[in-house]
């Protein structure tokens, strides 16, 4: 029997997916308290749309997320606050330590508090990692050949190691983890939004990643759908169809610098320095290889089917990103340079027929004659 | 023992003359042209989840290959009506010449000759996608890793499946070798179409092991490039990239009679002495073909 969330705390507040997860929460009238928890305050614009979730200012990594836990007895946590790139959270070093030891903080509070019961995981499709030696689709059953070696991949495969040892320990509450693909939207900030609004677009000279990508409605409806309703288990979130990168990058109208891959990791260093994006190597991999997932399970099990497929992601979010080379453009050049060879064509097909004319058909001559 | 099949000797007697689509004017072949030229600029195009590009393949890759087939080595194709018109089902050929020229020729004949147009959906060997360009133009043209869930996924959504059990061993194999057979791998292709329930069509390709006759192999050369053979052939690398110029052998490609698998069920993937019995008839009768079909061969160049 399904129990809605009394108590919803939810990680990583402030940023705009987990901030859009508490308004939508904070909206269903079933839900007592919503409680936000991030180490930054929300923006004031956010602020104002979290309307009557409560924020605590806390770091997961301190034990004080235990009492915020029982204090307000908690029954579902969702664990949002996973870092992805070391340059929002001050270097590897530091996101590293967020990701993991947060983790493992927040999972041992939620050990210790009999009122939790019910953990969902934001996780990611990195934990598949990227490679020539996988298969095209990854289903949820399957594993990394290569296992990630750093990075936000190796953090997601540890956080999930860390969930699922908690699960074994604490058999009555019920965990989701949802590995999502890569987020697009015209209000999201991800790895991905960040790289195709560079106006030159730098990827790896001789590859060319299929990509699979979320809209940040659909990741919302999942996410809102996994903390009340009563899925368990690991699924994978994706939309329907992929891209392949060069191919994402044209239909946004960007233009595409393919950099020989030894050069792409200085390239990598100089767009972070000046805060474009950041090259790490397991995202130089994924841009290398891409990864799709299947999403049977999502709409099956789940049963959620995403409104956006990967195009239709891809076109909402290009909506924002005003294109370098517009498709009118590349029609009129091409419309141009139509006219322009047909022009040269039907002279050419003059000149030839002045220089040698036609020799008149013979069996008109015959009619003639008779 | 199957039904006899009738099989019409001249299948189109019946059909009325249809004079041949005249070839289309320059304007509109400009027009067609510059379309695709726009539609490659702005990324209309679609791509499956494996990376295949239809619309690349259609217009570049496949005219590309065209003359090769018809004029180079005036491939001829036998036994195509074994061929199913829709649905997954998995080509098992040999694997000759050095370099995967065979897997560009069968997807040339089964998608120009084959009355279905059927696309050929390639499985490749690892090494393939580490080589960049090579990796991701194979993935373009349909290609993906030979591993059993990629094989199974094509399969179950009704693709045609083109394997090449001896892998390296094949491809790479000495000139005083030719036409025999290597060990096909492990039987992963006949666990992948037991689990489908999906046809094995055996095909033998005959001319492709004269293209690049490999007299011998430069392991310490191959091993410092990390490949697993490096080819000596009487032109390469005397001549240079002249050498990669394949030599105009008459080809023959021959799809012989299904063997079913759907009757074993999902379950008889799990018996390994059904799985190696049947990848022993498959081999069996891909090498028996392949003997007819140099009998039927008047030369080599022929």
């Amino acid at each position: 029997m399904l129990v809605p969330p009394t108590v919803v705390l939810v990680t990583g507040v402030s940023r705009w997916l987990g901030g859009a997860l508490a308004v939508e929460l904070a909206a269903d009238p079933s839900i007592e308290r919503v409680i936000g928890v991030d180490t930054v305050p929300p923006s004031p614009a956010m602020l104002r749309r979290l309307g009557r979730t409560e924020f605590v200012r806390a770091d997961i990594r301190n034990p004080l997320i235990g009492k915020v836990i029982a204090a307000a007895s908690v029954d579902t946590v969702v664990h949002m606050n996973i870092s992805s790139t070391p340059a929002g959270s001050g270097g590897r070093g530091a996101m590293k330590e967020l990701n993991v030891i947060g983790t493992m903080q927040l999972l041992a509070a939620c050990q210790r508090a009999p009122s939790v019961r019910r953990f969902v995981l934001k996780s990611t499709s990195a934990v598949y990692g990227a490679s020539s030696r996988d298969p095209a689709v990854f289903t949820e059953t399957m594993q990394a050949r290569g296992v990630p070696s750093g990075g936000f991949a190796k953090d997601s495969l540890d956080i999930e190691g860390y969930v699922r040892a908690f699960s074994r320990r604490r058999p009555d509450v019920d965990v989701a983890v949802l590995r999502f693909t890569n987020f697009i939207g015209p209000r999201i900030d991800s790895l991905l939004t960040g790289f195709f609004r560079m106006p030159v677009v730098p990827t790896a000279l001789g590859y060319d990643a299929r990509v699979q990508l979320l809209h940040e409605d659909d990741a919302l409806a999942v996410l809102t759908r996994a903390t009340t309703g009563s899925f368990t288990g690991t699924v994978n979130v994706g939309g329907e169809g992929t891209l392949l990168l060069s191919q994402a990058i044209r239909r946004l109208g960007r233009i595409e610098v393919p950099i020989p891959t030894p050069a792409l990791g200085s390239v990598g260093r100089f767009s972070r320095r000046f805060g474009f994006v950041d090259y790490s190597p397991e995202q130089m991999r994924f841009l290398n290889f891409g990864r799709v997932v299947d999403t049977t399970v999502l709409r099956e099990t789940f049963g959620y089917t995403p409104r956006f497929t990967t195009e239709a992601a891809l076109a909402d979010y290009a909506r924002t990103a005003p294109p370098v080379l517009s498709p009118q453009v590349v029609g009129g050049v091409a419309d141009r340079v139509r006219s322009v060879l047909e022009r040269v064509g039907d002279t050419a097909t003059s000149v030839g027929e002045r220089l040698r004319p036609a020799p008149r058909a013979p069996g008109l001559r015959a009619v003639q004659d008779a | 023992m199957p039904e006899a099949r009738v099989i019409p000797l001249r299948p189109d007697d019946d059909d009325p003359y249809v004079p041949p689509a005249a070839q289309p004017g320059w304007e509109e072949q400009l027009a067609g042209g510059l379309e695709f030229l726009r539609r490659r600029v702005t990324g209309e195009y679609e791509t499956d989840e494996f990376g295949f590009d239809a619309d690349l393949t259609d217009h570049v890759f496949l005219p590309m290959l065209r003359p090769l087939f018809e004029r180079w080595f005036r491939v001829e194709s036998q036994g195509l009506e074994n061929v199913p018109s829709h649905g997954g089902a998995l080509v098992v050929a040999n694997h000759s010449g050095t370099l995967p020229v065979d897997a560009l020729m069968t997807t040339v004949a089964l998608h120009d000759q084959h009355p279905a147009s059927r696309r050929l959906r390639l499985l490749g060997a690892d090494l393939v996608f580490d080589l960049p360009f090579i990796g991701s133009l194979s993935r373009k043209m349909g290609t993906t890793l030979a591993c059993n869930e990629d094989a199974e996924r094509l399969l179950t959504s009704g693709e045609l499946v083109g394997v090449f059990p001896e892998g390296f061993k094949g491809i790479g194999k000495p000139f005083r070798d030719r036409y025999t057979l290597q060990r096909f791998g492990r039987g992963g292709f006949v666990t992948a179409a037991l689990r489908t329930g999906a046809p094995i069509i055996p095909c033998a390709i005959v001319g492709a092991e004269e293209i690049y006759p490999m007299i011998g192999n430069a392991k310490t050369a191959a091993r410092l490039l990390g490949l697993p053979y490096l080819p000596i052939t009487p032109t390469f690398p005397l001549l240079g990239p002249l050498g990669l110029v394949p030599l105009p052998s008459k080809w023959l490609i021959a799809f012989g009679e299904p063997i079913e698998t759907a009757s074993y069920g999902p379950g008889a993937a799990e018996d390994p002495m059904l799985v190696f019995n049947l990848t022993d008839q498959v081999r069996e009768t891909i090498q028996h073909s392949l003997y007819q079909l140099l009998l039927q061969r008047k030369s080599v160049f022929g």
